[in-house]
């Protein structure tokens, strides 16, 4: 991979109805994409976690007839990882729309998924029609006041889950929201800035495509506060596509959708789920390797198709 | 005199609000959802006129009014919404998932 530019980002499309696995080891974070029987690194210390995103339950149409059974193969591959994933991020939208019943075939899918534990944090999807009532009634519990924001730490590694949907109005774009940041601004306070961080939301952090509300308004006072540390991943998902973006020490992530792909920002005349033949989608399968870096040096990022 | 002066009122007020419920079924106006976009933006309409949205995109959109006035859930390809105006008024609606699709209903 060419040397990037740090204001640019990096594009890579791909689709298949996938889900990321990454890799610590030392608290450098590397990602490859699920694939079956396929051992983690075994060294000591070193743990994997998947992060799914954009599951979409009750969507059905011509991008996917059935976004229930496409979850169902990639949750195969998700078991059939050794070792297992520590835990599962599911970064939002879970249902598609809110359909009824859709947040209980879910739950009920996710069961079987051979994990420690799976963390959540709300898409616009699972929150527009109630102001996030049912969302935060199922997993708003344990989070902080109950907003659905939280952290944990995992082997020296500080994660960090956001919700930038329940204010989503007005101009169309993701928001934080005051409340959010100072917690935010309270909780990393006490880290030493080498401590690796985690920084996972539904909507992209950083700029995408504001044009399409790919933005999260208010995400660059959130970032002020975790520019100091030495390694930041940010994990998103919203816009069904892999895109990447390193800014310093930050390094920025979009999820595929286990559902269905979105067109690349400004290819479309609108957003929304893109149709592609099968055979076609299959060929636009993609595996994307991400090492985590140090400082304000480029990343090598390689970006392969399976197809 | 003054009774029957408030009967006759009474009567043309009575008679004036059932042809305005004739007129409530009769009349009608759709709104069509495409490319994230509501068409027409502006819609103008008489009271009593039912609109009908109609989403023609893959992607699910809403129908929801910035004032709370009325919502519809999440529509899918091909799935209407519709309400009834019996008030004079601009009523501003958007999109709950895409808020920058941004339309108005101006019954007059």
């Amino acid at each position: 991979m060419d040397r990037i530019d740090r204001r640019g980002f990096l594009e890579c499309m791909a689709w298949t109805g996938s889900a990321l696995v990454w890799t610590s080891t030392g608290g450098v974070l590397s990602s490859r994409m699920v694939r079956p029987a396929e051992a983690a690194e075994d060294t000591a210390g070193a743990f994997s976690f998947v992060q799914i995103s954009d599951t979409h339950i009750g969507f059905k149409g011509q991008a996917n007839s059935d976004s229930a059974a496409t979850l169902q193969q990639l949750l195969d591959r998700i078991n059939a990882l050794r070792p297992a994933p520590a835990f599962v991020l599911h970064t939002g939208d879970q249902t598609h729309g809110q359909k009824p019943g859709a947040f209980d075939t879910l739950a009920e899918m996710l069961k079987g998924v051979k994990t420690e534990r799976i963390f959540y944090v709300p898409g616009e999807h699972d929150v527009f029609l109630d102001g996030g009532k049912e969302y935060l009634t199922r997993y708003g519990k344990g989070t902080v006041g109950e907003h659905g924001w939280q952290s944990f730490d995992y082997k020296g590694t500080h994660f960090v889950g956001l919700v930038n949907v329940l204010k989503y109005k007005g101009e169309g774009m993701g928001a934080l929201g005051q409340d959010q940041i100072e917690w935010l601004e309270k909780d990393l306070a006490p880290l030493a800035t080498s401590t690796p961080v985690v920084v996972f939301a539904h909507v992209p952090l950083w700029a995408v495509y504001p044009q399409w509300g790919w933005v999260t308004e208010d995400a660059e006072r959130a970032l002020t506060y975790l520019k100091r540390f030495g390694s930041v991943t940010v994990l998103n998902g919203h816009i069904h596509q892999v895109l990447t973006k390193v800014e310093g020490s930050v390094k920025f992530h979009t999820a595929m959708s286990t559902a269905f792909p979105q067109p690349a920002p400004g290819a479309a005349p609108a957003p929304g789920p893109m149709k592609i033949p099968e055979t076609d989608a299959r060929r636009m399968i993609g595996v994307t390797e991400v090492k985590l870096v140090r400082g304000t040096e480029p990343l090598a990022i390689v970006d392969s198709t399976l197809g | 005199m003054k009774i029957r002066i408030a009967v006759m009122i009474g009567l043309v007020w009575l008679a004036g609000s059932m042809m305005a419920g004739h007129a409530l079924a009769a009349r009608s106006a759709a709104v069509g959802i495409k490319e994230f976009k509501f068409a027409p933006t502006a819609l103008e309409i008489r009271t009593g006129t039912t609109v009908t949205w109609t989403n023609r995109d893959e992607e699910t959109h809403t129908i929801t009014s910035a004032t709370g006035a009325f919502a519809s859930a999440g529509l899918g390809h091909d799935e209407t919404f519709a309400q009834t105006f019996t008030r004079s008024g601009t009523y501003e609606y958007f999109c709950a998932l895409h808020p920058k699709m941004r339309a108005t209903v101006i019954v007059k």
